[in-house]
């Protein structure tokens, strides 16, 4: 479980981090192209599930399959 | 027939948190219906899968997602040697998924449910993603528990006799970052801990043992693991938008686990549209895995070691897959009451090739009759095609 | 050994939660002069902020490929048609890089508020935008009087509020 404690902590770091206030480089007005579509991480959510089930049900390895982040960022 | 469901709850954590990266992550993703199609041929074994997805939002914080997914399997698979007539099984899995939203915080709760003949999987998944400085960084966390139920069918494919063995529970803590870097280049990188415990093996996969006493030279035992499972996962991937609009995307990830198994995966990806109608997509994957410490394809004699493993997923091998996807928007300005939909084609072909782990269903002559000394057998390789059709519609 | 990692996922959890809501960036009164600019409309006219001076000015920075804009856009327009007799006018500067969207959009969901082209993001940066959609409304004497960042159903309802206090004044 050693690891799961040190994502917790490097985790709960970043998010006392946010609290000294860092200015975006990248402006909200410059998001058009990681808004697009082709930019997201799994456009068909279905079908990138049934993907990495038919590679867990025959490696020895799972986990670490998803990410959030990106878009438009708006509101 | 056992599958691995570890899937089930990603299917919900993963249809929220992705749907999150079109539209931003403190936005709601559209109302969307999907139907889906998908066949597997590979190693023996057939498997249509079918589900059908439902999400509409009830207010603009707060939206649910349904999915109903059937699998059905058919097939000889190389494992299962004490059943010489083919297996049939159906797979039926729910989900339920649950996404609210406060300002930039985006919260998910979801429950899945899988029974087939000889397993059923209950699963609960939380999480909560955040967006910070100036919404660049999305850092996000989640916690899964599942509860298996095992069984094995003693009888046949059509007149199944099931015996209940045991449970399985399992936990998964992850983690992940993600960050826009450029106006171009957003990247990632998520962590999973996932502790199993109670009765891992599957019931229908067997060791053998050297037996110098019957004709084949080696007889077949249970397999035997330890009660307890822990792996960790790492995977950090980038996505880069060129500049002629289309998207590049590289990622990879480190396994390892208590079991002694190190893997590898390296995947690669190129999204091509074309006009506002088409989208093409490439990919590729290489997977490798080394073998757990307790597995060995024909071990020297019945109880050599405390724990004792013939599982292919255990074997070291290495597994190569190309990819390649259409998506055309049929009606991209809309259709009745859907503001946007698409049908998508896939096909997928995976190489399998294993080092350890031998061919002995369709080379299991004995050697006085002309087939293999034990432990020479070909090793194990073969291809899957998969073949996947859906159709989404945004309302 | 596992229970004391779940409490600790648990702490970070909620710990994560708190900071997240005292850490956001909050619409909000705010002062000092309207930096001035000219624009060029859809159309090829130039439209410049200090032809508005004396009115009430809402100027809200949208762009085609961000949904929240897409939502208030209806909402804008109305307001823009009940206020305008009164002395309130309503500026969309759109921020796309390139202006083939912006027409397209316009031409199937038309508004009656001036839309006026920033490619260049000059004006989006004098204003410091940093989140979008943003409105920024302006009152007679041409002071910035209040930012509004970002659009949630019902936040029509707070900018309504303002136009017409600085309506009043």
């Amino acid at each position: 479980m050693r690891a799961s404690l040190k994502l917790v902590v490097v985790v709960g770091g970043l998010l006392l981090l946010e609290a000294c206030s860092i200015q975006p480089w990248v402006k909200p007005y410059e998001r058009d192209r990681l808004a697009d579509p082709i930019m997201s991480w799994d456009r068909d959510a279905i079908s990138g599930a049934y993907l990495d089930h038919v590679y867990e049900s025959r490696e020895g390895s799972r986990g670490a399959t998803g990410t959030a982040g990106g878009g438009c960022g708006c509101n | 027939m056992t599958l691995v469901p570890r899937h089930l709850s990603r299917l919900a954590a993963l249809a929220a948190l992705s749907l999150i990266c079109v539209a931003g992550a403190a936005v709601l993703p559209d109302d969307r219906a999907d139907l889906f199609y998908s066949t597997y041929k590979g190693g023996g074994m057939d498997i249509t899968g079918e589900s059908v997805l439902v999400r509409k939002k009830f207010s603009e914080n707060f939206a649910v997602e349904a999915n109903y997914f059937v699998d059905k399997v058919s097939g000889a698979s190389i494992d299962v040697l004490s059943q010489a007539s083919v297996i049939k099984d159906e797979r039926k899995q729910k989900s339920l998924s649950v996404d609210y939203i406060h300002d930039k915080t985006q919260y998910n709760v979801s429950y899945t449910n899988s029974t087939e003949r000889d397993y059923i999987s209950n699963t609960t998944h939380a999480s909560l993603s955040q967006d910070m400085f100036g919404d660049l960084t999305t850092v996000s966390l989640g916690f899964t528990y599942s509860h298996n139920t095992v069984g094995e069918n003693n009888g046949t494919a059509n007149a199944p006799v099931i015996s209940w063995l045991g449970h399985a529970t399992s936990r998964s803590f992850e983690g992940g970052v993600s960050q826009i870097v450029t106006r171009n280049l957003i990247a990632g990188v998520t962590v999973e801990v996932i502790t199993d415990q109670g009765l891992l093996s599957n019931p229908y996969r067997s060791i053998r043992f050297l037996d110098p006493l019957v004709p084949l030279g080696y007889s077949l035992g249970t397999q035997v693991y330890p009660n307890t499972h822990t792996s960790t996962a790492v995977e950090t991937r980038a996505k880069y938008y060129l500049p002629y609009r289309a998207a590049a995307s590289v990622s990879y990830r480190y396994f390892s686990d208590t079991w002694g198994i190190r893997a590898n995966t390296i995947e690669l990806d190129y999204t091509q549209p074309v006009s506002n109608k088409w989208i093409f997509e490439g990919r590729v994957r290489h997977y490798s895995q080394n073998a757990a410490t307790f597995y060995s394809d024909l071990f020297p004699f019945a109880g050599s070691q405390n724990f004792e493993a013939r599982d292919q997923n255990l074997a070291a091998s290495t597994n190569n897959t190309f990819d390649g996807k259409v998506t055309y928007a049929f009606a991209p300005e809309g259709f009745l009451i859907f503001k946007r939909a698409t049908a998508s084609f896939d096909v997928t072909r995976i190489t399998f090739k294993y080092s350890d782990f031998r061919n002995i269903k369709y080379y299991n002559d004995t050697p006085a009759g002309g087939g293999y000394q034990p432990g020479t057998e070909p090793l194990y390789a073969f291809d899957a095609m998969v073949y996947q059709f859906y159709i989404s519609m945004f309302f | 050994m596992q229970l004391s990692t779940m409490r600790l996922f648990k702490r970070c959890a909620m710990a994560a939660i708190v900071v997240a809501s005292t850490a956001f960036a909050a619409s909000g009164d705010a002062s000092g002069p309207a930096p001035a600019f000219t624009l060029t409309s859809l159309s090829g006219q130039q439209g410049a902020l200090s032809q508005y001076k004396g009115q009430v000015v809402m100027v809200n920075f949208w762009a085609t490929w961000c949904g929240p804009c897409q939502q208030e856009m209806p909402l804008l327009d109305q307001m823009y048609k009940k206020y305008k007799p009164a002395g309130f006018t309503l500026i969309g500067v759109n921020v796309d890089k390139d202006t083939p969207p912006v027409k397209d959009l316009l031409a199937r969901k038309p508004v009656s508020f001036p839309v006026l082209l920033d490619p260049a993001n000059q004006v989006s940066k004098a204003y410091h935008v940093d989140e979008m959609p943003s409105s920024v409304i302006i009152d007679r004497k041409g002071e910035i009087r209040y930012i509004h960042r970002g659009y949630r159903p019902g936040d029509e309802n707070e900018y309504q509020d303002r136009i017409r206090q600085l309506i009043r004044e």
